[in-house]
């Protein structure tokens, strides 16, 4: 699904990534962790295409294709979803809206005819049962006067419908109560599907005992110093980042 | 400067459609203008004698005058000598009786502003009056409204066929001297409408006008008149634009809106005058002056402007609320780009009673442009418990433009109460990157951005024309805003 070689990436003259490598196949959950300035939400805003970042070095493959030489909405249309740590307000657009707008542009660009109004009516009703939110969500601004944990739900209804291939998810536990955390992991356990793939960044544990991921990395001053399986996570939160830090030096 | 910046600038550049110029064959004035100019016009228009005389008045009172020069904007002196007065389609001697009479040129021209008259006549329900360069072209289901007792025509030809009923109203609202422009204008006005709702009847259909400025080196003064008496209701539409040309144009309206016991008045205005090329070349100067007065107790008027072209505009739609409990409103949208200037706002002077006024405006300044929103809220002594509530929020597009804002208030009654917000904000990078990631393009993402800055004005403009709006706005979308 994506292949990340040697990635080097800097912000203006100051080095960030500093050659990072990671396989995600299909279906496949990775969590990376790490502490703050490691390049963590670097690595997300680079994979999704923002700008303000230099890549050096290194190449990104996505299902065959150079990621790094779409534009972003390309890269969003062929199927890569960031679930944002801030997402932001879009006063005066209904969510619903938004989610029409870019579920179309998918659709155009898979060369579908634009979504029938009642069908997508139909279909986002669907997805707003599955994930336990109101119906009043798809009427309000985007984000606008939405609480933290109502935005990174609104976050997962948005990959709910537009069903993306590599998802993305970046401190999507951030700023929750347990409870939010629950509700929004539930949401996100069930989009797990064999041609779906995850990459969920966070600073701590906790996101990790409600989304289970098959291999866990940990990212220290640029690059993914250790691999391992669920446990390397737990004996993190045990030992905290300077274990691996001292491992490594 | 990042990507998404350059982006934003490619986006707003577009290009004028509607810049095309019609071939047709016109009668013209040669440039300048003195008295017998002025009776020439008047005598071509056949008008009564009353008429002459009042625009001979306003042009002797316009030579004392001078140009305002408080507005934020920047403006080449205009030579008044060097304007045509008068320009108009040739066949005037035998004006078209029907629209099958109409020079099918014309009805090009309308088609490809995509106003069909032909079509709207049949399926719109909207009844069109059409006033190309200085003359009123056709005016569509003129007579289902004459069933009803509405007389909604051209005005030179209410001055020959109602003159009681215009000589009763005209002027009265923006008198002939209450300012440069509206001087001007009521000196050499050539065309507009004219409309009386009578007595109890609520309008079956919108009115519209179309406004377009065709010839080179002439100025366009119309002038519109609308009458709703007690009790009547009406939505009035009017939209513009210009071709393409180097030099600037002008055009100096007057509307004058009267609303009487318990009337309603709406009035929509989509604004897309030539604004110029990018470097600031050409375009219309717009000189407008807009005013209600709402004689009536209880009686309404609501103003909703679009304004996306025009090089200058200088325009302040306004209502004089006279009678008591009686109801001003003005809804705003004015986008500037490249060099285009705007001067606009609106003014409320609360005169009965329980009178209430809301200002909501949204300025867009993208390019090097100038946005200025300038608004006064009067509050005479008797106007008791008199409200207002004013909202004026700004939006930069990219860091070369300007965006100004100008809030008089004056009370002199202390039960008043007065509420003004303001905000200025940008299209943040994080708001465009949020949508790309979610597959829009830059430019629709700017597009849906703009548009959900102005839906609260959008959601007052009737249907046909928040649609037209939107596409204004140098936006994609089609269907609603959700």
């Amino acid at each position: 699904m994506l292949s990340i070689k040697n990635l080097h990436v800097s912000v203006g003259d100051k080095p960030i990534l500093k050659g990072v490598n990671l396989e995600i196949n299909a279906g496949e959950v990775h969590a990376i962790m790490g502490p703050n300035g490691a390049g963590k939400s670097t690595l997300s805003h680079v994979l999704s295409g923002k700008s303000g970042y230099t890549v050096t070095e290194g190449t990104v493959t996505y299902k065959g294709k150079d990621l790094l030489d779409m534009a972003p909405e390309i890269r969003a249309r062929e199927g890569v979803f960031l679930a944002f740590q801030y997402p932001v307000e879009i006063p005066g657009v209904s969510n619903i809206y938004l989610l029409k707008a870019a579920l179309n542009a998918m659709r155009t660009h898979q060369g579908l005819p634009e979504v029938d109004a009642f069908d997508f009516l139909t279909l986002v009703k669907g997805k707003v049962k599955l994930l336990e939110m109101d119906e009043k969500f798809l009427y309000r601004s985007v984000n606008e006067g939405f609480s933290g944990g109502e935005k990174k739900r609104n976050e997962i209804l948005q990959a709910a419908i537009l069903e993306p291939s590599m998802c993305i998810l970046d401190e999507t536990d951030s700023g929750l109560d347990i409870d939010a955390l629950k509700v929004v992991a539930a949401g996100v356990n069930s989009l797990r599907a064999a041609d779906r793939s995850f990459l969920m960044i966070t600073h701590y544990q906790r996101l990790l005992d409600y989304i289970k991921p098959d291999i866990v990395h940990v990212l220290a001053d640029g690059r993914i110093v250790k691999s391992g399986g669920p446990e390397l996570a737990l004996e993190l939160e045990a030992k905290g980042y300077s274990w691996v830090e001292e491992q490594v030096a | 400067m990042s990507t998404n910046a350059q982006e934003i600038d490619n986006l707003i550049g577009q290009k004028y459609k509607e810049g095309f110029v019609t071939d047709i064959e016109v009668d013209t004035f040669p440039p300048g203008l003195d008295e017998e100019v002025i009776a020439k016009l008047s005598a071509i228009k056949g008008e009564p004698a009353f008429m002459l005389e009042y625009r001979l008045k306003a042009f002797r009172h316009w030579q004392t005058m001078t140009e305002p020069d408080w507005a934020q904007l920047n403006i080449e002196p205009i030579d008044y000598q060097a304007i045509s007065y008068y320009s108009a389609p040739k066949k005037d001697s035998d004006k078209p009786q029907s629209l099958d009479e109409v020079d099918p040129k014309l009805l090009e021209t309308y088609k490809k502003l995509g106003i069909p008259l032909d079509e709207q006549e049949r399926l719109a329900g909207v009844a069109v009056d059409a006033v190309f360069d200085s003359v009123s072209v056709a005016t569509t289901f003129k007579g289902k409204l004459h069933d009803v007792g509405v007389i909604f025509c051209p005005i030179s030809e209410a001055l020959k066929e109602h003159p009681e009923l215009v000589k009763q109203y005209l002027g009265t609202v923006v008198p002939e001297t209450d300012n440069f422009f509206a001087a001007l204008n009521a000196a050499v006005f050539t065309d507009g409408s004219f409309v009386y709702i009578p007595k109890g009847v609520r309008c079956p259909m919108e009115l519209s006008t179309y406004f377009r400025i065709n010839a080179a080196n002439t100025g366009q003064f119309e002038r519109t008149l609308i009458i709703a008496d007690a009790d009547s209701h009406v939505s009035y539409l009017e939209g513009c634009t210009a071709p393409m040309r180097d030099e600037n144009q002008l055009h100096a309206a007057v509307v004058e809106l009267v609303a009487l016991e318990n009337a309603v008045i709406k009035y929509s205005t989509v604004q897309n005058w030539y604004p110029g090329d990018e470097n600031g070349v050409g375009g219309i100067y717009n000189f407008v002056t807009k005013r209600a007065e709402c004689r009536g107790a209880n009686s309404k008027v609501s103003w909703t402007q679009v304004e996306t072209g025009s090089a200058i505009t200088w325009k302040y739609p306004s209502c004089v609320l006279i009678g008591d409990n009686s109801v001003g409103e003005f809804y705003s949208v004015a986008l500037t780009n490249n060099y285009q200037q705007a001067d606009t706002g609106t003014k409320m002077i609360h005169i009965g009673k329980n009178t209430r006024s809301t200002i909501i405006s949204k300025g867009i300044s993208a390019g090097k442009s100038q946005n200025t929103y300038r608004g006064l809220v009067k509050v005479g002594k008797n106007a008791e418990n008199a409200r207002n509530y004013t909202q004026c929020d700004s939006l930069l597009v990219g860091d070369k433009c300007g965006a100004h804002t100008f809030p008089y208030v004056e009370v002199k009654q202390p039960s008043a109460q007065v509420e003004h917000e303001a905000t200025t904000s940008k299209i943040s990078e994080d708001q465009l990157f949020f949508c790309q990631q979610r597959g829009l393009s830059a430019e629709d993402a700017v597009s849906m951005i703009v548009n959900g800055f102005c839906k609260q004005v959008f959601k007052e403009l009737p249907m046909e024309f928040a649609v037209e709006a939107q596409a204004l706005l140098g936006l994609s979308l089609e269907g609603s805003v959700g």
